[in-house]
């Protein structure tokens, strides 16, 4: 029984040569929203002068800001296999803790932002909990959470808005000057977590993790990784992110809102998907996410500029998603 | 009808197990077996479905806890809470159901679970892998075992099965210093890649690691294995040379239609492998 015919002879070095660049780039999965993103604008553009201006460019990233922190944690999430629907509710309380803390009690704005924080860490320890002790679906227990979530934001703020004037609360609403436009820092603070979120995903051996255990949970399991921990870890942090987009809801609109981020947690998904990222989990890209945040603002930006009803770029959106889904599951089938 | 292996110093045991049990709510999966593996051997495992060929495997190698019973390594007992603590004592196992992720590329899964980080700061502050390190050191073990792959960077979901065998089969040459185990690495594979995964398996027996491999198919085992441990109903039934006993007595000891107990005091087991339960 030789098998000769599928090993190299003894001796020859391997050679180097794997797949080419070109077809590197065009599997990876961030190249194919990343070219619709720039067709989208370039289609704007060409539509509307007013499209590409900075001041216009720095508006979109200032609209994502909120739901393209929150893609971050369902990221993160999603690439585990798991997927958060509570997102938007826990960035709602942790508004509210920050707000009704910081105005009404009268307590530090940073002591504020910091129980806010833990708010909103506390869920998503709560959610991780669920999910590896109880090993209850995801779906279901972030479907109690995001109602658990919800009621509470409207109990402790008895259904008012909190109007916040702390400029420690609203630092992140405020402005620098970049190139001729305006910029916030909450823009700048949210693509900062994009590339820590990137780095960390891919250079570091946790990062990894999260891939392997989306991917074949058993086999990460029995490689070593401690997946329970490893679980739990990638809900808490998803959850202190939230709480950061909590704090840039608060700097965008200087309110703490209980109505605020009602879809956000389908938003949140809109964006993970258009951005290449599988919901079967072990495959995709935080960098894919923003792109996937920007095109939805940008489609939004664009038919606004252009002048279509506002009802048409949540259509639009729909078909955005089936087509990435449809797109991600045709890959799988060829590659499976 | 001595071999030239038993003329010489006998074999020492390097991984055993005493009447080891493992419970699963009103199934036993091990029912009291009892397991010898001899230095530099392939020994191959063979029961029906069901059996419990994998409960003791993953008993053998820490992915399951037994309820009772000894493992023993080089002699001495050891308890393994975990796969880590196997792979402390150079154990390393290739599950049945290919522990590979698929998505992640070749080195990645070589190193999966022990990967190598940078040094200085950039490792122990900021965490970062040492990735050209793995794809080279990923290369070399791939080329030790002649397993023709071009890129350590493809992803294992784009190999051939018996290619992707071979990534996990070098995941675990690679690291083990002691035993390897395989449960069916062939199953899913056509004659040329079993051919080609049966060739690894011995190259790795000849750098000089004990290897457990479970397989349903008869010719196979009879190839490649020095000594065939029969499972039957959770227990050891019989332990035989391949060239003493034709397939069809194997097959009988497995089904039950030949007593296990009748050959149990063969020759060919070595002292230490006669349990004085059977
Ligand atoms: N995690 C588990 N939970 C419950 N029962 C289990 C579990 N693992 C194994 N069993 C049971 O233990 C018995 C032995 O299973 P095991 O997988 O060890 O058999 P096997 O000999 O490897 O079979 P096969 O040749 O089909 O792989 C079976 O009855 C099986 O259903
Ligand atoms: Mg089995």
């Amino acid at each position: 029984m030789s098998s000769t015919q599928t090993v190299s002879p003894p001796g020859a070095p391997p050679t180097k040569t794997g797949p080419s660049l070109v077809g590197r780039v065009l599997t990876t999965p961030t190249v194919g929203p990343l070219i619709f993103l720039v067709l989208a604008i370039a289609f704007f553009s060409i539509k509307s002068s007013a499209f590409l201006t900075g001041g216009n460019l720095s508006l979109i990233v200032q609209q994502v800001m909120v739901v393209g922190t929150l893609a971050i944690g369902q990221t993160l999430i999603i690439l585990t296999a798991g997927i958060d629907l509570s997102n938007g509710a826990v960035m709602a309380l942790g508004q509210i803790v920050i707000a009704k803390l910081a105005v009404d009690s009268g307590l530090n704005p940073i002591l504020a932002i910091l129980l806010g924080l833990a708010a909103t860490t506390a869920f998503g320890l709560a959610n991780g909990s669920l999910v590896t002790g109880l090993r209850l679906p995801p779906f279901i227990v972030t479907l109690g959470t995001l109602n658990i979530a919800f009621a509470l934001t409207h109990i402790y703020s008895n259904d008012q808005s909190i109007t916040v004037s702390s400029s420690t609360l609203t630092f992140f609403g405020k402005t620098f000057p970049l190139g001729g436009t305006d910029v916030t820092y909450g823009s700048v603070f949210m693509i900062a977590l994009y590339v820590l979120a990137w780095y960390v995903l891919k250079y570091t051996a946790s990062g990894r993790h999260v891939y392997a255990v989306g991917n074949n949970p058993e086999a990460a399991r029995l490689t070593g990784i401690n997946t329970r921990k490893l679980l739990l870890t990638v809900y808490a942090t998803a959850g202190l992110i939230y709480g950061i987009a909590s704090l840039l809801s608060i700097a965008r609109t200087n309110v703490g809102d209980p109505n605020a981020g009602q879809t956000d947690n389908l938003d949140s998904i809109t964006a993970v998907v258009l951005g290449g990222t599988s919901l079967f989990g072990g495959r995709g890209s935080v960098i894919g996410t923003l792109i996937g945040a920007l095109i939805v603002g940008v489609i939004r930006s664009g038919l606004q500029i252009v002048g279509v009803e506002s009802i048409y770029q949540v259509l639009i959106t729909g078909i955005l998603v089936i087509l990435a889904v449809a797109l991600d599951q045709l890959s799988r089938r060829r590659t499976a | 009808m001595t071999s030239s292996r038993d003329s010489t110093a006998a074999p020492k045991p390097v991984l055993q197990a005493r009447d080891l049990v493992k419970r699963y709510g009103s199934v036993t999966a091990i029912d009291g077996a009892d397991f010898d593996l001899l230095e530099g051997e392939i020994l191959a495992v063979i029961g029906d479905n069901g059996a419990g060929k994998s409960s003791l495997i993953k008993a053998l190698s820490g992915a399951v806890i037994p309820d009772s019973g000894e493992i023993l390594v080089n002699g001495s007992p050891v308890t393994f809470h975990s796969p880590i603590d196997a792979r402390k004592y150079g154990i390393e196992t290739v599950y049945q159901d290919l522990a590979v992720a698929p998505a992640l590329d070749i080195a990645e899964n070589l190193f999966l679970g022990r990967e190598l980080r940078r040094g200085g700061p950039l490792g122990s502050v900021f965490r970062l892998l040492d990735r050209k390190r793995m794809v080279d050191e990923s290369r070399e073990h791939m080329a030790n075992l002649k397993i023709g792959i071009k890129s350590m960077k493809q992803a294992v979901e784009t190999l051939s099965g018996g290619q992707r065998q071979g990534v996990a089969v070098a995941r675990s040459a690679a690291f083990a210093r002691n035993v390897v185990i395989l449960d069916e690495p062939t199953a899913a594979l056509g004659v040329k890649e079993t051919g080609m995964v049966l060739d690894l398996i011995r190259q790795v027996r000849d750098r000089g690691l004990a290897i457990i491999l479970i397989s349903h198919n008869m010719p196979n085992v009879f190839e490649v294995a020095d000594r065939v441990h029969i499972h039957r109903l959770g227990k050891r039934a019989a332990v035989i040379r391949p060239h003493e006993f034709s397939m069809n007595d194997a097959v009988a000891i497995m089904t039950g239609a030949m007593v296990g107990e009748h050959i149990e005091g063969a020759p060919e087991v070595p002292a230490a492998a006669d349990s004085p339960r059977a």
